[in-house]
């Protein structure tokens, strides 16, 4: 088998995905033509050589829909040969693109395909494309369709995390994401978004508060309380874990992933390719996995895609010396690291989606690239990163420094 | 059946009227005929609007159940339903208008009968009924009834009238969009008449029929139509537990179907009807909730021969919740009560409950204030017995107690009439037992009500060994006077109906007692269709009655009595833990003032949970939670205290809650079918006692190749 390398990851920074957030005023398809522009300018690559553009969109419609992969390389005048290619994964779409771009490395079929996701959610809101998990009534009562906030509470509930636990959790996940920034961890791989002009539009994720301390979090609501009463969703899920007597809804807008807008790139090759054309490959792909799990706790399928990117890679929990595992809700790390028994300091070291945003289609791409930033700024070697996935996924990669 | 005519004006009027019942029915006759003069006017060129209308109080009263409780070849049905699919959609293509004339209710296919024209009118009739009671059946209104009603009205409004089965009044549904105009009694021909002549004559087309036709309120795909379909399949399985096809495949219909045009529609919704139609759902409800109830309330097994019996004043003893609430149904309908109790006191706290729940109602705006002045006028509360005199019938519901039970018989046959009944509202007590303090056992009869007796539906008439035809004739004319529903069982223990509800219940407990956790107990009760979990359930009839229940049957029964777990478990809550239950605030639910009860957590320490949850722990408790109802009710058929599995099926279902999506205790085993019933039977004995042993019937049943009700 033809191993694939990781030769370069770019992101933008994160605007907050609503009306008048830092990237609002910018298309998706301009979002990630701008990270594929700098991916080449960055490489000097020759996009002749590109064999594939795989990107991760979770809602691939109106602005984001008709193949944007593919319309977004020629956006960012790649050659007109690069091909491109949508995926969804819901919200591990852009770890899949990574992961199927490596494929196509690793199968021999391909020498160099771009990685990557894009997410507009200020503009292409969720549930945009609509779907018949939830709406159809066969489908949505054969699969116990609750949405995630319910699933998260009960993530919380059956394994005895507190709304302190969860608290704490997401106050931790703002320090380290402040101090990340603050020491410049990010700027190896964060491109500022431009305008036509050159202007800069955003150049430093704006979802954070660093601020949020447990009692500020302590105010806030249960987010998904009334939505999980007034229309049955508790009632649904309890009928399919009838050993549960009632949810205790914790989760709420700040322990819970931020919705902002954002895209990301990655470059994978062969040796060859990557000898060919000068790139430094920085690290290889061990393994990658994804899982099917009970769709209606719907966010436990991590730690089950973990242990499988583990086995294919023939290495244990303890071989990983960091983990990024997308912060979707608090409930979903804590679980993660129970399950598996990780210790908080090697899991997401540098904060998450809770400070600072999931673009959807984009995160895993992003993730993976804090990875392996991360994995060379301290000198370390294997890092895994997975994110729990709608309707009982999971996916997960493992990398190793090279 | 259809009456014809063409007038000078070129009205050509289209009549039903079918012969030899008081109500228009839908059937393969009635239909044919209707199809053959719509295309005859159709095709006269003379026809310029075509009106049709009702020669009978109502205009269609709905579809023979009869016709579809035969149905099982799901390729000749479907025919049948796309033959008239394609005819009502010439009849609303044809190019003439088409007005239909509501003299009354319009009820399932009479209303799809009625959507079929372009022009709605309904008389301004007060006992007039509108809606789709086909999901009641386990049916939907497969004559495109799910896709006009939700082009006309919008998927929203047209939810609760066809997956909860509203009926509703003309008025509303004018306000909803559903009819166009409602007019004084006798108007409506006179009324479709003019509009044929005039706006219809440019009219002859369906809003769905027209250019740029949108669903109101937006379709499936919409951000609305998502965002309620979501919520719509949530609440639909919060309130069924995903028991019931008929109305999830309601919803279907209009998710579906509404993406489409209504051609597209209406063969989508004939593919879900002819699913529900030919399966088990549809013919156990139809058998139990239509068939069974309607004969158990016309009396069919009343004993011939004896006259019917008015009743102007009856008598009842005991003045608490239960006599309360039996003095409210008998006073609803105009019967005088002698309201008695032990003190004047007592008796006058009785009245006062009947007359606070009706101040209810009155406030809520469901009764006149008049109406409840009237009926309070009627009861009569009292501690003496010589106020008894006159009483057709008296009504005991005083303490389950042979002694109390016996004085009260005595005072009271001493005041009334030779000929006067006195009845037994005992839930548990033997009847010919109690008979035996009466000096005129023949009018000696049990008429177990249940609680809440103002509301709920059943009566079980205990028949005692002296108790004659004449009493329980009598008896049943009382039941049918109040608007209950009577099932007349032979005299037993606990009868038929506290029987086998309390092996629920004793399940539940024995469930617990083996290490369930008693939240996966309750809550697959409520997933196996029960309307309250057994644990829950136990509280609320309070676990020392149970307990005293079980002391009680010990005693009567000495060695011959075989201890349950359930016993046990009633004994540690009740003498153990004094848990006694809901009324005591205390069982194996907490009952916080104010809040939401919730399991007491020392539960479990003292039934610690052993065994694991999972889809197999659960559908095991759904297994032994349902049938030990089931072979409880045969051996309650074996033993003759049931006379007819109808009778076990209906009582179960309007008794306890029944689900009636498997048709009654009886209705579930048909469903199940003999030879798996007494497999499932079988196993279940050898790994948790006898009283899952399959009866003698039901394997005779197998050998023989039989079955309970017509397959």
């Amino acid at each position: 088998m033809t191993e694939a390398f990781i030769f370069d990851a770019v992101r933008t920074p994160r605007g907050k995905g609503k009306s008048g957030g830092g990237l609002n005023q910018t298309t998706p398809i301009y979002l990630a033509a701008h990270v594929l522009k700098a991916l080449r300018d960055r490489n000097q690559l020759d996009t002749g050589k590109v064999d594939d553009v795989v990107l991760g969109c979770v809602e691939p419609v109106g602005e984001q829909g008709a193949d944007i992969a593919r319309c977004a390389a020629l956006h960012a005048d790649y050659a007109v040969t690069a091909p491109g290619v949508t995926v969804s994964r819901f919200c591990a779409s852009g770890l899949e693109a990574c992961n199927q771009a490596a494929a196509q490395i690793m199968s021999g079929q391909a020498d160099l395909v771009v990685g990557g996701g894009v997410e507009s959610m200020s503009r292409v809101p969720m549930f945009s494309s609509g779907g018949a998990w939830p709406a159809d009534p066969q489908v949505a009562s054969k699969t116990f369709f609750v949405p995630q906030g319910i699933s998260a509470d009960l993530i919380a509930t059956k394994w005895g995390f507190s709304r302190t636990d969860v608290d704490s959790y997401a106050v931790e996940s703002q320090r380290r994401a402040q101090a990340a920034w603050d020491a410049g961890y990010f700027e190896k791989s964060v491109v500022p978004v431009t305008d036509i002009n050159g202007l800069i539009v955003l150049d430093r994720d704006e979802y954070m508060r660093p601020e949020t301390t447990l009692e500020s979090l302590g105010q806030l609501k249960p987010a998904f309380a009334e939505q999980g009463k007034t229309y049955g969703f508790d009632s649904v899920i309890l009928q399919r874990y009838p050993e549960i007597e009632y949810i205790e809804h914790v989760h709420h807008a700040g322990n819970s992933s931020g919705i902002v807008d954002g895209a990301a790139a990655m470059l994978f090759g062969s040796k060859e390719m990557g000898a060919a054309l000068g790139l430094k490959p920085r690290a290889r792909i061990r393994s990658f996995a994804s899982i099917g799990s009970e769709p209606s706790i719907m966010l436990t399928g991590p730690s089950y895609a973990a242990e499988k990117a583990l086995k294919r890679a023939g290495m244990a929990v303890g071989d990983i010396d960091l983990f990024e595992l997308n912060e979707a809700f608090a409930a979903v790390v804590l679980r993660f690291m129970q399950a598996l028994n990780v210790g908080h300091d090697k899991m997401n070291v540098n904060g998450g989606a809770i400070a600072m945003g999931h673009p959807l289609g984009a995160t895993g791409a992003m993730i993976l690239g804090t990875l392996l930033d991360e994995l060379e700024r301290r000198s370390l070697s294997t890092g895994l990163a997975t994110l729990c996935v709608g309707a009982g996924m999971g996916t997960a990669t493992i990398i190793e420094r090279v | 059946m259809i009456n014809y005519s063409v007038d000078a004006e070129g009205i050509a009027t289209i009549e039903w009227d079918y012969p030899g019942k008081a109500q228009n029915i839908l059937n393969d006759a009635s239909m044919s005929a209707y199809v053959e003069t719509t295309t005859q006017a159709l095709a006269d060129p003379a026809v310029k609007g075509i009106l049709v209308c009702s020669a009978k109080k109502d205009f269609i009263a709905g579809g023979d159940l009869d016709m579809l409780l035969k149905t099982e070849n799901a390729k000749t049905f479907h025919a049948g339903i796309v033959g008239w699919n394609r005819a009502m959609r010439k009849l609303e293509t044809g190019g003439k208008p088409v007005a239909m004339a509501l003299n009354g209710t319009a009820l399932g296919g009479g209303l799809e009968v009625a959507l079929c024209g372009h022009y709605r009118v309904a008389a301004d009739n007060p006992k007039a009924r509108f809606g789709f009671p086909e999901v009641t059946l386990g049916l939907l209104p497969g004559a495109g009834g799910t896709q006009r009603t939700a082009r006309l009205v919008g998927m929203m409004a047209a939810a609760p009238l066809l997956t909860e089965g509203k009926r509703i009044k003309a008025r509303d549904a004018q306000g909803m969009g559903l009819i166009h105009a409602v007019v004084p009694p006798g108007d409506e021909r006179a009324a479709a008449r003019a509009w044929l002549l005039g706006d219809g004559q440019k009219n002859a087309q369906q809003p769905w029929d027209k250019k740029g036709f949108k669903i109101p309120g937006g379709g499936p795909n919409t951000p609305q139509g998502m965002q309620l379909l979501m919520a719509g399949n949530a609440m639909l399985r919060e309130k069924t537990y995903d028991n019931y096809l008929a109305p999830k495949h309601i919803l279907s219909c209009m998710y579906e179907g509404l993406a489409t045009d209504i051609d597209t529609g209406l063969a989508i919704e004939a593919r879900y009807f002819t699913h529900l139609a030919t399966g088990s759902q549809a013919k156990a409800m139809i058998r139990s909730l239509f068939f069974g109830l309607n004969e158990a309330n016309k009396l069919a097994s009343r004993p011939v021969g004896v006259p019917a019996q008015n009743f102007t004043k009856i008598g009842m003893l005991g003045a608490g919740m239960m006599g309360a609430g039996i003095a409210m149904s008998t006073a609803k309908v105009g019967i005088e009560v002698v309201l008695l109790d032990t003190t004047q006191e007592a008796a006058d706290k009785g009245k006062a409950y009947a007359v606070t729940q009706w101040a209810k109602l009155v406030s809520k705006g469901r009764m006149k204030s008049e109406e409840a002045e009237a009926l309070a006028a009627r009861i009569h509360p009292t501690a003496d017995y010589a106020d008894l005199k006159g009483c057709e019938l008296v009504v005991e519901a005083v303490f389950e107690n042979r002694e109390i039970k016996a004085d009260v018989t005595k005072k009271t046959e001493a005041v009334i009439a030779a000929d006067a009944i006195f009845a037994s509202n005992t839930s548990t007590l033997p009847i010919t037992g109690l008979a035996e303090a009466s000096v005129r056992p023949a009018n000696f009869i049990g008429l177990h009500f249940f609680s809440p007796a103002e509301k709920m539906p059943l009566v079980e008439i205990i028949v005692g060994k002296q108790t004659s035809d004449e009493t329980l004739a009598r008896a049943m004319d009382y039941v049918k006077a109040i608007g209950k529903t009577p099932i007349v069982v032979n005299d037993s223990r606990g009868f038929y109906t506290s029987r086998v509800f309390g092996t629920y219940v004793s399940e539940g407990m024995a469930l617990l007692e083996e290490g369930y956790a008693p939240a996966l107990i309750d809550k697959a009760g409520l997933l196996a269709g029960m309307p309250v979990g057994p644990l829950a359930l136990a509280d609320e009839v309070s676990i020392e009655l149970v307990h005293k229940i079980a002391s009680q049957t010990r005693a009567d029964l000495g060695a011959a009595y075989q201890e349950r777990a359930a016993d046990r478990v009633a004994a540690r809550m009740v003498d153990g833990l004094q848990r006694l239950g809901r009324k005591s605030g205390a069982g194996f639910y907490d009952y916080p003032e104010g809040g939401q009860k919730r399991l007491w957590p020392g539960l479990s320490k003292e039934f610690p949970v052993k065994v694991g949850a999972g889809d197999t722990a659960l559908q095991d408790i759904i297994e032994r939670l349902i049938l030990v109802q089931s072979v409880e009710t045969v051996r309650c058929l074996e033993e003759k205290v049931l006379r007819a599995p109808i009778d076990a099926d209906v009582g179960a279902i309007m008794g306890w809650g029944y689900p009636p999506f498997r048709g009654g205790p009886v209705g579930w085993l048909q469903i199940l079918g003999a030879k798996a019933a007494v497999e499932a039977l079988e196993r279940l004995a050898t790994k948790h006692g006898g009283r899952f042993a399959p009866p003698q019937m039901l394997k005779d049943m197998v050998a023989k190749g039989e079955s309970f009700y017509p397959a």
